[in-house]
């Protein structure tokens, strides 16, 4: 199945069911239907060919969900970029992924300004919230979205296929070991596997309304929506968890069943009055991107006896791994449960043998969930798609360590290499590193993940700095608040006087790991 | 109770001292919405409740908490400006 017909297949079965409810609107699958028709004609108008990649850069929004389907229905390829990316690593990923066009918020727009001198590939922005789009820059077209959506006289039926569903549907960017960002490849097969795996297992149904607060720029996130749609259910669209007594609000009034969330929700949720409210329509929580502290389970638990829990672990290279059955939590609320349906998940040593329970090793997923690569990027991705089973077939590596017990439940004990898991996001040191040694008076640096009960790992700096220089912590955070996305902005600063080496005079983060793991 | 400019700039300085580590914030007009320019989530908000309630010494209800009142500088200083009149 390709999956803009999640969207298509919906619309034919519930014309005037309510697809998407965000802020005061409210838009029928015939509407999201017709306006990405709409969007995805013009886009092949402007010389959009099948595989060709097309990048959204919005908040959570209508235009957010309707841009995906488009770029589908198009035959093209689309990446969701977090609104909070900064102007040089956005040029990066554009031009590593070479995208010929950009759906941007017109608020954005001034400060990219400078960047289109350097996006030789990008011809054209489809603009947000801008009618008369102005004069083209630098070669490229500025076109108004909304004046593409609300053309009454334009034709409005879906262009003809071009595409099958072994080509690429998305590219999610990811940290890498090297600090550039990693497209994750993922073909319309892929997605389709892991949504109908999830929607099974959640029991998803047409009349489920699920509530989304997550960027759909995170996987989570935009899988929230891509569900929604091919269950024909309906999707509440939040741009944020910034207000959450808001969000409870919206969730009474929609009469929400499904809510997803990850750890930094429930500490928030845990600390509001929720007494009052009646939370009878909820029927599934789920939880992703780091465990849930036992505590809060015990507490969710307490607060919403009749909603199913659903504890989960996955990555973004084949998206969802695991999920601990909502009978289980109680039992083993420190697990992350079995493989979905419709894939398998083993655990192996050094060389690749499988291992039996209590014994630690990496895990694998063998799935039509796998992702087809990295783009471009054939060595990193022969790290972690490597031979299976079958002649010719790869499955993930995931680089995570695990362990099952004897009736096979999963438990996460670490990552193999150094990357820091903060937020469910994976975290690159070597990227943050690199921009703190562009900052003025730091001498060496080193960014390593610690224990935190909320976050999985927060993200700690230490730094030496040279002599003379005088920076405080604040001049180290406010610089990484210039040139990171939020998530990737440490927690702490420590300042030392040295960092410890390896023998060949390299810094040790292993050896700083190892002492801060210690210290908290 | 502290004229509205003076609120205004102390609420500015709360916002620069904290959710832009010390950024100059020319870029941050009293109209701008805190969360489009990704300056608060909700743990940003919770610290700008916290912030209220123990600098100008007044309660704010659970149903208070929208962006109506707190997504502004603006919207603050009505919202706070209001409330101080209530407490008088």
């Amino acid at each position: 199945m390709l999956v803009d017909e999640f969207l298509e297949h919906s619309a034919r079965r519930f014309p005037d069911k309510t697809a998407v409810v965000c802020g005061n609107r409210r838009l029928a699958y015939r509407e999201i239907e017709e306006q990405s028709n709409r969007l995805a004609l013009a886009l092949i108008g402007e010389g959009v060919q099948r595989g060709d990649r097309i990048a959204i850069y919005l908040d959570n929004s209508v235009e957010a969900v309707l841009s995906v389907f488009a770029i589908l229905k198009a035959g093209a390829v689309f990446l969701v970029v977090n609104p909070s990316t900064k102007g040089d690593k956005l040029s990066y990923i554009l031009n590593n992924c070479r995208a010929v066009a950009l759906i941007a918020d017109a608020k954005k727009l001034d400060g990219l300004k400078d960047r289109w001198a350097h996006t030789p590939h990008l011809r054209s922005v489809f603009v947000v919230g801008q009618d008369a789009a102005g004069p083209p820059a630098n070669g490229l077209k500025l076109i108004g979205l909304e004046t593409v959506l609300y053309h009454r006289d334009a034709p409005s039926q879906s262009p003809p296929k071009r595409h099958i569903d072994i080509d690429l549907a998305a590219l999610i960017y990811t940290s890498g070991s090297t600090g550039r960002p990693k497209g994750v490849m993922l073909t319309h097969l892929n997605i389709a596997s892991a949504a109908t795996s999830i929607t099974t297992y959640l029991e998803n149904v047409p009349a489920d309304i699920i509530l989304n607060v997550l960027p759909l720029s995170f996987d989570y996130g935009l899988y929230q929506a891509l569900m929604a749609f091919k269950v024909g259910a309906t999707l509440v669209l939040e741009r944020s968890f910034a207000y959450p007594y808001a969000v409870v609000e919206t969730l009474i009034r929609e009469k929400v069943t499904g809510f997803p969330i990850v750890p930094t929700m429930s500490a928030v949720l845990l600390q509001l009055d929720l007494q009052k409210y009646d939370f009878s329509s909820l029927r599934y929580i789920t939880n992703t991107a780091a465990a849930l502290p036992p505590h809060h389970i015990q507490q969710l638990r307490k607060l919403f006896g009749h909603v199913k829990l659903y504890s989960m672990y996955g990555l973004t290279e084949c998206k969802r791994v695991s999920y601990l059955p909502p009978d289980q939590i109680d039992v083993r609320p420190t697990s992350v449960g079995k493989g979905m349906p419709n894939e398998e998940v083993y655990i192996v040593d050094e060389e690749g043998r499988r291992v039996g329970p209590g014994v630690v090793g990496e895990l694998v997923v063998r799935g039509s969930n796998v992702m087809k690569g990295y783009w471009e990027l054939p060595g990193e991705t022969d790290k972690v798609l490597k031979p299976g089973p079958l002649p010719g077939e790869k499955v993930l590596y995931t680089g995570d360590l695990f362990k099952m017990d004897h009736e096979g439940y999963l438990y996460f004990v670490g990552r193999k290499d150094d990357i820091i898991k903060s937020r469910g996001e994976k975290v690159s040191p070597k990227e943050i590193e690199d921009v703190l040694y562009a900052l003025d008076g730091i001498a060496e640096a080193a960014v390593v993940g610690v224990p935190d009960p909320v976050l999985g790992q927060a993200i700690k700096a230490v730094v030496t700095r040279r002599a003379g220089a005088c920076l405080t912590q604040q001049d180290i955070l406010r610089h990484c608040a210039q040139h990171l996305e939020d998530f990737m902005v440490p927690k702490f600063v420590e300042f030392r006087e040295s960092l410890p080496k390896t023998s060949s005079g390299k810094i040790s983060r292993r050896e700083l790991t190892v002492a801060v793991g210690e210290g908290t | 109770m502290s004229p509205v400019p003076e609120i205004a700039q102390q609420l500015r300085q709360f916002i620069i001292d904290n959710f832009l580590f010390g950024q100059d914030g020319d870029g941050l007009s009293d109209g701008d919405s805190l969360l489009d320019q990704g300056i608060v989530d909700s743990m940003g908000v919770m610290e700008l409740v916290g912030f209220l309630e123990a600098t100008y010494g007044i309660t704010i209800e659970d149903q208070e908490l929208i962006p109506d009142n707190l997504d502004s500088i603006d919207k603050l200083v009505k919202f706070l400006t209001r409330k101080l009149q209530r407490v008088s």
